[in-house]
């Protein structure tokens, strides 16, 4: 569970209490940490008001003394104070609420409070959680985003009710903020139990290589209930929630490394679904040409590539931050900016499986879609797909009902839609995949594109079934649907553009529609298909 | 990058205005655009001209082609259908799939795209049918023109045993050795013995490096006979092989003759082209700095005098081995234009695809001998896809996903046929250009190969510019004293990437470091987002750290303007530039002195890729509390690599000589990978069993494919 929430904001919204850190984009940050309770404080009450706040201060920040520091270090891993300090620019967090422990102590409480592993292991106590609402209140009202960074042994068993009282606190405020304010949670150290649920609701969750774990139930009692035999790692490592499970949206090597890495995440995002997606210098010409995609779609139709060729060409600067990289590689999504404004990129990805649409990418690109239509980020679609996976594992699972998902998400989606067709777009998939009949503002072909029912083979199968001159039939129908002119004609795209001059396109048509403005009919909220 | 990406159309128009310019301020020389031959349209040569090649040198064929108003016909095998020498040609006919002996090899397919689109002559560039004599007798049946010599010359020629004894004839010094085909390995061991050992084992029918081996004892015989019958097989499919003396630490030294049918024969001066790894060229310039005016003559005159000899016509090279004294032998006669040929024309200010397709017509030569002069000096790199820190290059593929070459320099002409986008495929040569510089000095155009090299953007494929870049300024080069063996005596423990001084390794660590500053500060510049304070002032010093090769150095930085002053460890290193942070190309002025930095990537954590001075090293710049806090990440254990063997590049497997089981002795050879038609003998790094063997004779493996374990 968070043993930290940090929310930023414009300057001008944040006054006295908070610190400014960072950049323009101001990040302000409240904490609920590291507070060790000690016994013999509470002889001193001879100390004038001053000294006793400066013993304090200075027991706070140590966390949880010299040696919890280090064992720590030993684990390889970083202290909450530490991290919170490499998250953020220097001297620019002020902690909320170092002297907690007080009012607990006076009220007669079992003293621990939060997940700062120097101190108590780190389970979540009844105060720990009011200091994280308070700082997600503060968040919700002044539209800035929740960081959480979470190592955490679950809930104090100590404390009962109290403590599963404060998990269901913090899950309510993360429901709330849903859609209003980007959170993120990134798993530093074991998270387990209740605590799981707060990174589950949150829009990112992050991991770290080898020092993180999630689930539900640690290896013990995996064992004594299932009789399973497995370790900490194979059962909720950063390698298995971010290849298998899906739970986790990518694995960073270190606690600097995914610090670091999150600093640059989160210039990506806007600050609350009331702004705008941000707009950050750029040093990439916005007309820029991009040669190299006029070859990158291999001639023969069977032939598979990269999609990140593509998106790597037409983005600012190649930059592109994948979200769930080693999870349902058949769709690719992530975040780049086109003339400095943040997009989101979904493409289906020809290299796997065909990039054909299954269960479990189908509801990573639907989760996407939905975070970028949440927070005012223009989605681009690239389309190279052959249709939905087939197969009894798909239909048993469900594919329907999760294929649905992506579906919905973009069709209920109101920012700015731009789709480029790269070769096939077929059947229900092609409806699926930010279609024109799905409101999508902008649709391209490439010449390379077939817009189509089925592919050649599989359509001359069904209609000219039992018939000779099969070949004959298949060639013909090439002719007829394996290209954009059908699409065209009929206004379901709006222009067939050379490869070479998409990125100038999407940055034109990004400036255009930079002022759309499209609303849903009014409902308490949609009904999505989960 | 704006300025710097342009459209291939742009580009071409770039390099002609480029060289018009420069024509203006250096009238003798001859760079691609201005040769000192003129292009007279009255004289009639062909209507259209099928190029049977692909690649750079099918693209160079055909501007001369356009130039002379001549259609071009391209030929080109499936994979190639959107190369570039496709578009470029007026007329392009697909011959097959993508392996040679069924595109380009595939004389049927070729003699019927010419029949098809009435081409009247043919060019076949060099390597694939360039110097099958069948394919010209075949030509000449059905009355195409072969742009080069008649077949009597390419037979006589062709074959290194026949080429030899009409040597000896024509009074051309030659190498002593074996007038005959070598049966088997037993038979190679003793003919070694009698010539004395060391021998060179090659190739009848070769050419190019393939199919030749050195031996230094009878096991390196046998086991020379074995590879170079096999490699002679796949890449001429004939596996013939001769034997001859190896003269050791000679120079290569070629002469460019041209001929017409009407016994007329110059020689073009000389090629020196001592630069070589296994056999194959690198490096090579012209004018050579070993040879005297005496030597050059005689050498010239021996080469015309061969060339008479067998009634040659077109362009050809005789090649000669060189030894310390300045004795020449002759090697081979390669009768086609060579990969080296654009050196010459720098120097001579003649076009010689011109005067092959004239001489093919059965024109007379315009020039005399006394007409030929040595014009400054040019330089050739081989530019390759190949990862030169591995044997000096073995071949990489991959596709070019950025792609710039440096021809907004003065003098540099960049011979290529591949664009951004383009594929390096595992199908054919991983040349990616041959970048030639020129300049009134061999200075002049040794410096103008460094700001090329310096210049030249290619991401995508690893390539040798490190391996070049070292070359050209190492001061043996630099002074002239090369030989064939010259990679191996200055990398003896192989290449290894630049050394840095001390002085450059404080440029580079500032150049990393303003770089990171640079992009912190841009990162933390927004627009257009109304929630962002106006009165923040933007950060003006920093403390870092930053790490290369283990060392690191506590930095601290200031900056004035687009100015960075570093201070690293107590010296003080100012850094300034554009900071164009999109530019695959960073010019930086580092104390005062110009370079062009290449940036290959950037991480959010720290990681910094720089390409400088060639080489690229791998930086890391972090806060000076992250790198406080470095200490207690956890260090990473990566596997242990000496019980695995992995393929070093892709190609597909010849021979595996182990099963799981065996005991292999270190060194003991493996496996046998070809790629790019070289066989490449993967060995055991230790004396261990062999645990599991997870690859086939026939498969095709990747890059860091598993191919054995060891216990």
């Amino acid at each position: 569970m968070a043993a930290l929430k940090v929310v930023r904001s414009g300057s001008r919204l944040l006054n006295g209490f908070q610190s400014l850190l960072n950049n323009p984009r101001k990040v302000t940050c409240g904490v609920a940490a590291t507070v060790t309770k000690h016994p013999r404080w509470y002889c001193v009450s001879h100390l004038s008001v001053q000294e006793r706040i400066e013993r304090k201060r200075k027991a706070a920040l140590s966390g949880g003394g010299q040696q919890r520091i280090e064992a720590q270090h030993r684990r390889g891993k970083l202290t909450a104070r530490e991290r919170v300090e490499l998250l953020l620019d220097p001297d620019s967090f002020v902690e909320y609420d170092m002297f907690v422990e007080h009012r607990c102590s006076d009220f007669g409480m079992e003293a621990d409070h939060n997940k700062d592993f120097t101190v108590f292991g780190g389970s979540l106590s009844g105060a720990h959680a009011q200091k994280i609402c308070k700082i997600m209140d503060q968040a919700m009202m002044v539209g800035a985003p929740v960081i959480g960074l979470n190592d955490s042994g679950g809930a104090r068993i100590q404390e009962g009710v109290e403590s599963l009282a404060g998990y269901a606190d913090i899950f309510l405020r993360n429901v709330m903020a849903s859609g209003v304010i980007p959170q993120i949670s990134l798993i530093m150290g074991p998270c387990a139990g209740g605590a799981v649920y707060s990174p589950a609701l949150t829009d990112f969750t992050f991991m770290v290589k080898d020092t993180s774990y999630l689930f539900i139930t640690g290896p013990d009692v995996v064992k004594s209930v299932t009789n399973e035999d497995v370790t900490q790692e194979e059962l909720g490592g950063a390698k298995t929630h971010t290849a298998v499970s899906g739970v986790a949206h990518k694995a960073f090597e270190n606690d600097i490394d995914a610090l670091l890495n999150l600093r640059e995440f989160f210039n990506f995002l806007p600050l609350s679904n009331k702004d705008s997606a941000p707009i950050t210098e750029c040093h990439d010409p916005s007309d820029r040409l991009v040669p190299g995609l006029d070859t990158v779609v291999p001639l023969e139709t069977t032939k598979a590539y990269d999609m990140l060729d593509i998106i790597h060409g037409i983005a600012d600067e190649r930059e592109f931050f994948e979200i769930m990289p080693n999870y349902a590689k058949n769709i690719v999504v992530g975040f780049a900016r086109m003339n400095g404004r943040t997009v989101g990129i979904v493409g289906n990805q020809p290299k796997v499986a065909s990039g054909c649409l299954d269960i479990n990418s189908s509801v990573k690109g639907a989760r996407f879609v939905r975070f970028c239509d949440a927070f005012n980020i223009p989605i681009i679609t690239f389309v190279d797909v052959p249709g939905f996976l087939p197969g009894t594992a798909q239909e048993y699972g469900g594919i329907i009902r999760h294929g649905a998902k992506l579906l919905f998400a973009f069709a209920e989606a109101t920012v700015p839609k731009i789709t480029v067709i790269t070769r096939k777009a077929y059947g229900g998939a092609y409806d699926v995949m930010s279609s024109k009949h799905l409101r999508g503002d902008v649709n391209y072909a490439w010449p390379s594109a077939e817009v189509a029912v089925m592919g050649a083979k599989g359509a001359v199968q069904i209609i000219f079934r039992g018939k000779e001159n099969q070949a004959e039939a298949e060639a013909e129908y090439v002719e007829k649907f394996a290209n954009p002119f059908p699409a065209a004609v009929r206004g379901f795209v709006d222009d067939i553009i050379q490869p070479s001059m998409t990125r100038k396109r999407i940055c034109r048509d990004l400036e255009v529609l930079a002022s759309k403005k499209q609303a849903n009919p009014w409902k308490k909220h949609a009904n999505i298909p989960l | 990058m704006a300025s710097h990406r342009v459209t291939p159309a742009l580009q071409r128009v770039l390099f002609t205005w480029q060289h018009v310019a420069w024509k203006s301020r250096c009238c003798a020389v001859a760079s691609h655009a201005k040769y000192s031959t003129v292009y007279d349209p009255a004289e009639k040569t062909f209507d259209k001209i099928l190029i049977a090649n692909r690649g750079e040198i099918a693209c160079r064929v055909m501007k001369t082609c356009k130039k002379m108003g001549i259609k071009t016909v391209a030929v080109h095998s499936d994979v190639d259908s959107s190369a570039v020498h496709v578009k470029m040609a007026d007329e392009a006919v697909c011959v097959g799939p993508a392996p040679t002996n069924k595109s380009y090899l595939n004389m049927d397919a070729i003699l019927e795209a010419a029949r098809q689109t009435g081409a009247q002559a043919v060019h076949p560039g060099y390597g694939f049918l360039s110097e099958n004599k069948e394919f010209a007798r075949r030509l000449a049946a059905h009355g195409v023109t072969f742009i080069g010599p008649d077949t009597h010359a390419i037979q006589a020629m062709g074959d290194k045993i026949e080429s030899k004894l009409i040597a000896k004839k024509a009074k051309v010094n030659t190498i002593p050795g074996f007038d005959g085909v070598v049966k088997d390995a037993e038979e190679a061991v003793r003919i070694a013995g009698e010539i004395g050992y060391p021998v060179m084992i090659k190739a009848s029918a070769g050419g190019g490096g393939k199919g030749m081996r050195i031996a230094w004892n009878d096991e390196e015989t046998r086991e020379g006979f074995r590879f170079s019958s096999q490699e002679a097989a796949s890449s001429f499919g004939d596996d013939r092989l001769l034997i001859e003396k190896f003269i050791d630490n000679p120079r290569h030294i070629e002469i460019q003759v041209l001929a017409d049918k009407h016994g007329n024969a110059l020689w073009l001066n000389e090629r020196e082209c001592s630069i070589q790894r296994r056999n194959q060229k690198v490096v090579e310039e012209a004018p050579s700095t070993f040879l005297d005016p005496e030597t050059r003559c005689a050498m010239g005159e021996q080469a015309v005098s061969l060339a008479k000899a067998v009634q040659y016509s077109s362009a050809g090279t005789v090649e000669f081995l060189v030894d310390s004294k300045k004795n020449f032998y002759f090697l081979e006669m390669n009768t086609r234009l060579q990969v080296e040929h654009p050196i010459t024309e720098c120097i001579t200010g003649l076009d010689l695809v011109q005067q092959m397709i004239r001489v093919a017509k059965g024109y007379p030569l315009q020039h005399r001998q006394a007409d030929i002069p040595i014009n400054g000096w040019a330089i050739e790199s081989r530019v390759y896809a190949e990862d030169p820190y591995k044997s000096f290059g073995l071949p990489s593929i991959g596709r070019l996903s950025q792609y710039q070459e440096p021809v907004n320099i003065p003098a540099v002409r960049v011979d290529s046929g591949i664009q951004e986008g383009s594929d390096i495929s595992i199908y054919y040569d991983p040349m990616i250009s041959k970048l030639v510089t020129y300049g009134s000095t061999r200075a002049e155009a040794l410096q103008r190969m460094e700001e090329a090299l310096d210049n030249y953007v290619i991401r995508g494929v690893t390539h040798n510019i490190p391996l070049l870049r070292e070359i050209i300024t190492h001061p043996r080069f630099v002074s002239g004293d090369i030989s064939t063996k010259f990679l191996q005596e200055v990398y003896p423990e192989g290449f290894k990437g630049h050394q840095l001084s001390d002085s450059e390794r404080w440029e580079l660590l500032a150049t990393a470091v303003a770089l990171f500053v640079a992009a912190q500060l841009r990162s933390q510049r927004f627009l257009g987002n109304l929630r962002v304070s106006s009165s923040q002032q933007e950060q003006r010093r920093w403390e870092l750290s930053v790490e290369l090769e283990k060392g690191v150095h506590a930095v601290t930085v200031s900056r004035s303007g687009s100015t960075y002053a570093v201070d690293l460890d107590g010296k003080r290193v100012d850094v300034s530039s554009e900071w164009n942070l999109a530019s695959a190309l960073l010019p930086v002025t580092v104390n005062g002195t110009q370079r062009t930095v290449q940036c290959l990537s950037r991480s959010a954590s720290g990681e910094i890729d720089l390409q400088y001075l060639g080489t690229s090293y791998k930086l890391r710049v972090l806060s000076k509390l992250a790198a406080a806090l470095n200490k207690h990440m956890p260090e990473k254990v990566p596997e242990d690599t000496s019980s695995i063997l992995r393929s070093p590049m892709p190609g597909s497997v010849v021979a595996v000589s182990v099963k799981a089981g065996d005991t292999v002795a270190e060194g003991q050879e493996i496996c046998v990978i070809e790629a790019m038609k070289m066989q490449n003998s993967m060995t055991a790094a230790k004396t261990a069993k062999v645990k599991s063997v997870h690859c086939n004779a026939g498969d095709t493996v990747g890059e860091g494919d598993l191919l054995v374990e060891l216990e």
